[in-house]
């Protein structure tokens, strides 16, 4: 709270500044505290302690508490501190700077005479202030909001709005395709039709810059669809990191749930506390570059911390399961009621529920536990640090943070007229320091735009391109740390890879998807996103604890003791969005056309019978059965006598 | 404070409770232990684990009608004979005929009557590999059954592989949803254990929509079985099954003969238009099945089976479960002592 609103500030400034040492004096004495002449000289001096102002290190590289950085009135300012000592101190010294740009403001607003609140008094000192002259028409003050209680441009206000509405469509979205990845049939389709997902499930994967970029490191392509997140590149090139703020499902849930699940300590003071940008924001950065490093020496593991891949992973093999396993067991119970209409309404949502949110029976998923724990642990930070995901771990944040530097869309402030509210802090998503007096940082925010509307002073402004002056681009990180985080990033591959779980004693359970690459190539590829898990009508495929080591931690291994495989399903293969089914996406695309061409007869191979496909194919499925029969021990063919081929078996592309 | 008399308590820490304070005491003490004690005598369950878990005993889900087709043949076969041109009648009219010689529909459905129609459902394969009952034979039956005035008709079986792959790639999900039948695929929520108290059949899952009905309309198709050697109408009834039925097959003759003997089907007509002669149940070679053009009707399950199994070139004695079926008196495999007509 600022020093003139209340009077246990007030009585703070006295204390901060009855003194010069002001260590001795922390410990207030009621004399001191009541000292009216000290209050008044503080005044002069424009010297107090905000309990809450926290050092920026980035900004000073200072530790500790700091000075104030701003108390004075704007109309003291500008004979106070002359103008021409801004450039020198600005970088050091958060108060002196902003002092000098009230001064430039105010001298200016004097200079044509304009209101303080005038709108176009935020473009700040040294921008021609001529063309903003027209508009300069004072806005209407709103009782209801605090301070001077100026609303916040209409503009902003339903863009906040239309924020909300793409949060939920794509949080709706997300959810919409995570329900469609799953086979459940349908009485339109023809008998013959080859059985394929309907929508793009795992677009949201597709659009993920963090995902393509890791397999590039690894694998030197980009694969299919992956192209997409160029596009999202884009986006964040133009707007910043409006993926985290507007699109992003996994984002939107950590949004709701700092929303209201915030504890009493995490109300208020502490709230806005914990909505200061802090040091440890860096380390989302130093993950996201471990991770980087990692898939350049071979695997794309990453993944594991990837929100999507999170999202996808958490919810579809997490709580869609147990919420089928609770509301089934419940409804089952309910539908024993011996009173008709309670049985029929709870067959009928059973029969719903089967039919559209999961499927018909119950599905099990290998040691899901530890994901879902994991899902409500980083929900429940939200209690104590808002958004603790997006803030500190999430590697795609940060990711779009680095390049969010070039973004064209960007916040201006006004740090003048900034009465330290603190207002703009409540509900910031980034933690980054939109409040007046320091810089904001352009690299953390999600562009949520909640701290223009919040702002009764008229301090903050977006626009396109901004001028930089109250703004870092960059995200401030310390050199060595990062080169010693990438570095073990690289180096956990090898030391990963000589844990004998790969090369040798390769464990017996660790039965991979069927059109599987080889090893290398799949722990390259593989981003552990769940997809396949999630789409296997037949739950074969579970996300793997430890019987990969560490490196294969959720990844897709067959376990046929909880279901099998159906050899003319690949459905997996459709919606995996890293191509570690590559080879069978390549027949099968030989296979669409030969469909076209009705008039082939079916054609028997080796004793079985392949009809509206083509004999590559089903030669190269024959092949393949063999090599995957060879690699994991399946099976051998029952068949002893192999006829001979009716075309000559096709060399292996590529 | 050693040697402190109970007389003269040394601090008031010491001092005794009021009478009053330990009756309240004791009482709740008491009361807990008994209210435990009562809720462990309500939910007893002296006879062990399952004794009392269903109230639905029953032996059988009998659908039969209950006086005998007077004048109409008991087993009749359509045989499907080539024209000159070498054209097979197509397969709604093998199955009227069929029906009409053991009666006509309209004998066996009343007006309004909801009526299940069992087809075997069971694998994901397409009709060529014969592995599932014929989508038109099953189109054929829900029209026979809507023009003998049904209310409403079902299609429903609890498939062996995935259920949604299975009714999309048997063709039965369109062909029945095309004649206006109302197709149910199994779910987990859609069984209930049910008492059978049969030999090998004690309790089970058993599939509702199947057995809710006014008439059971049995649609099996006719096929070589690895283990049971020939399966068709009796073996059928394992899709009424839930659980994990597979443990059944340890016991393969008796599990079938208990099924046959619990559920009594209003009719019986076995698909035998394109059979599978080897390789059965599940198929997968389209060369292991042949074209026969045959539809079995019948009201007698274990007559329809002794029958059928010659088409594949079996005998009734190589079938125990037709033995054990016989002798339960669920039917005949002597099915020449029935009234036969081939049409
Ligand atoms: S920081 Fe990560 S999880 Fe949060 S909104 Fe951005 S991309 Fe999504
Ligand atoms: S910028 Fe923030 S702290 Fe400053 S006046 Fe506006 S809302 Fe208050
Ligand atoms: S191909 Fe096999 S493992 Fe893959 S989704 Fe289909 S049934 Fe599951
Ligand atoms: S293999 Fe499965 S978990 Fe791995 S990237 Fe593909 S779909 Fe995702």
């Amino acid at each position: 709270m600022r020093p003139q609103v209340t009077p246990p500030s007030s009585l703070d400034l006295g204390r901060a500044s009855s003194s010069t040492k002001k260590a001795d004096s922390r410990h207030g004495h009621a004399s001191t505290l009541l000292d009216v002449a000290a209050i008044e000289a503080s005044a002069q001096e424009h010297r107090h302690s905000d309990a809450h102002a926290r050092p920026i290190p980035w900004v000073t590289g200072r530790v500790g508490a700091v000075e104030a950085l701003d108390v004075a009135t704007p109309t003291l300012a500008p004979t106070q501190t002359p103008a021409l000592v801004e450039p020198a101190p600005a970088r050091r010294d958060p108060a002196a700077m902003a002092l000098a740009e009230r001064a430039a403001t105010a001298s200016l607003n004097a200079a044509l005479g304009i209101d303080e609140h005038a709108d176009f008094a935020a473009v700040p000192a040294g921008s021609v202030p001529v063309a903003g002259a027209p508009k300069a028409k004072p806005k209407k003050i709103d009782p209801k909001r605090p301070g001077s209680g100026i609303p916040a441009r209409k503009s902003i206000q339903t863009l906040v709005w239309v924020r909300r509405f793409s949060q939920v469509f794509f949080f709706g979205l997300f959810m919409f395709f995570l329900l469609k990845t799953g086979f459940r049939g349908s009485f339109a389709a023809n008998q013959g039709e080859a059985i394929r997902l309907p929508y793009p499930v795992e677009a949201f994967l597709l659009a993920d810059p963090f995902v393509a970029t890791m397999t590039v490191f690894s694998t030197h392509t980009v694969y299919r669809g992956l192209l997409w997140s160029v596009g999202l590149l884009a986006l964040t090139l133009i707007f910043g990191r409006v993926f985290c703020g507007w699109i992003c499902p996994f984002g939107t849930m950590h949004h709701f749930f700092a929303w209201i699940w915030p504890s009493n300590y995490g109300r208020g003071g502490s709230r806005v506390e914990a909505n200061k940008t802090h040091g440890y924001q860096r380390v989302k950065y130093y993950l996201m570059y471990a991770f980087l490093l990692a898939s350049l020496a071979g695997s794309a593991i990453g993944g594991l911390f990837d929100p999507i891949c999170i999202a996808v992973r958490a919810i579809g093999l997490g709580v869609i399961p147990a919420l089928q396993y609770g509301l089934g067991r419940g409804l089952s119970e309910v539908a024993n009621v011996p009173v008709r209409p309670v049985q029929t309404v709870a067959d009928k949502s059973q029969d719903f529920l089967a039919t559209t949110v999961w499927q018909s029976h119950q599905f099990y998923f290998h040691q899901t536990w530890f994901i879902l724990f994991l899902l409500i642990a980083v929900l429940f930070m939200n209690r104590f640090i808002p958004r603790f995901w997006c803030r500190v771990l999430c590697p795609l944040g940060s990711f779009l943070g680095v390049f969010a530097r070039f973004a064209l869309f960007g916040m201006e402030k006004d740090h003048a007229k900034c009465t330290d509210c603190n207002l703009c802090l409540v509900n910031c998503q980034g933690a980054d320091s939109p409040q007046g007096g320091v810089k904001w940082r352009q690299d953390e925010c999600h562009m949520c735009l909640n701290c223009e509307t919040a702002c009764p002073e008229d301090v903050i402004k977006f626009r396109f391109l901004p001028n930089r002056k109250s703004s870092i681009q960059k995200p401030d990180l310390q050199r060595r740390t990062l080169l010693a985080t990438a570095a073990a990033g690289a180096a956990s591959i090898p030391a990963l890879r000589i844990a004998d779980s790969l090369d040798a004693n390769y464990h017996a359970k660790l039965v991979r998807p069927p059109g599987a690459v080889e090893e290398r190539g799949f722990l390259e590829r593989c981003i552990r996103c769940a997809e396949c898990m999630k789409v296997c009508p037949n739950n074969a495929l579970h996300p793997a604890f430890f019987e990969g080591g560490i490196e294969g931690l959720w990844t897709p291994i067959l376990i046929a003791r909880i279901g099998y495989c159906e050899h003319s399903c690949v459905l997996c293969g459709q919606v995996c969005p890293t191509g570690r089914f590559r080879k069978l996406r390549k027949i099968r695309s030989l296979a669409v056309e030969c469909r076209r061409s009705r008039s082939v007869p079916p054609s028997t191979i080796m004793g079985a019978v392949y009809r509206g496909r083509c004999r590559l194919r089903a030669l190269y499925a024959k092949s393949f059965a063999r090599r995957r029969r060879r690699r994991f021990g399946w099976k051998k063919s029952r068949r002893k006598s192999v006829k001979r081929p009716l075309v000559p078996p096709v060399k292996r592309r590529r | 404070m050693e040697k402190a008399p109970e007389t003269n308590p040394v601090s008031p820490y010491f001092s005794r409770p009021t009478r009053r304070e330990a009756l309240v005491r004791l009482a709740g003490a008491g009361g807990v232990l008994l209210g435990a004690g009562a809720v462990s005598r309500a939910v007893w369950d002296r006879g062990g684990i399952g004794a009392a878990v269903s109230q639905h005993s029953g032996t059988t889900r009998d659908f039969r009608l209950k006086e005998g087709p007077a004048d109409f043949a008991e087993l009749a076969i359509a045989k499907g004979k080539a024209d000159e041109a070498g054209k097979f009648p197509v397969v709604e009219e093998l199955v009227r005929r069929a029906v009409d010689a053991v009666g006509g529909m309209k004998h066996f459905i009343s007006r309004g009557d909801i009526v299940v129609v069992k087809p075997n459902i069971g694998w994901d394969r397409t009709p060529l590999h014969a592995a599932n009952t014929n989508p038109e034979v099953v189109a054929a039956v829900v029209k026979l059954a809507y023009d003998a005035g049904a209310k409403l008709v079902r299609v429903a079986d609890g498939s062996c592989n995935e259920a949604n792959r299975c009714f999309q790639k048997s063709g039965i999900w369109t062909a029945a949803y095309d004649v206006g039948a109302e197709v149910i695929l199994p779910a987990e929520h859609r069984y209930r254990t049910t008492r059978m108290k049969q030999e090998v059949l004690d309790e089970w899952p058993i599939f509702t929509p199947l057995v809710d009905a006014d008439k059971v309309i049995n649609v099996p198709i006719a096929k070589h079985h690895n283990l049971a050697k020939y399966t068709a109408a009796m073996k059928n009834w394992y899709g009424v099954l839930g659980g994990r039925r597979n443990r059944l097959h340890q016991n393969i003759d008796t599990s079938i003969a208990d099924l046959a003997t619990f559920m009594r089907p209003t009719l019986t007509i076995v698909d035998a238009i394109r059979v599978l002669m080897r390789n059965g149940p599940q198929g997968g070679n389209y060369d292991d099945a042949r074209e026969m053009h045959t539809i079995i009707a019948s009201i007698d399950q274990v007559a329809a089976d002794a029958y059928g199994c010659t088409l594949i070139g079996q005998h009734r004695d190589n079938l125990p479960y037709l033995a054990m079926a016989h002798k339960r008196g669920i039917g005949t495999m002597y099915w020449e002592n029935l009234k036969v007509r081939e049409v």
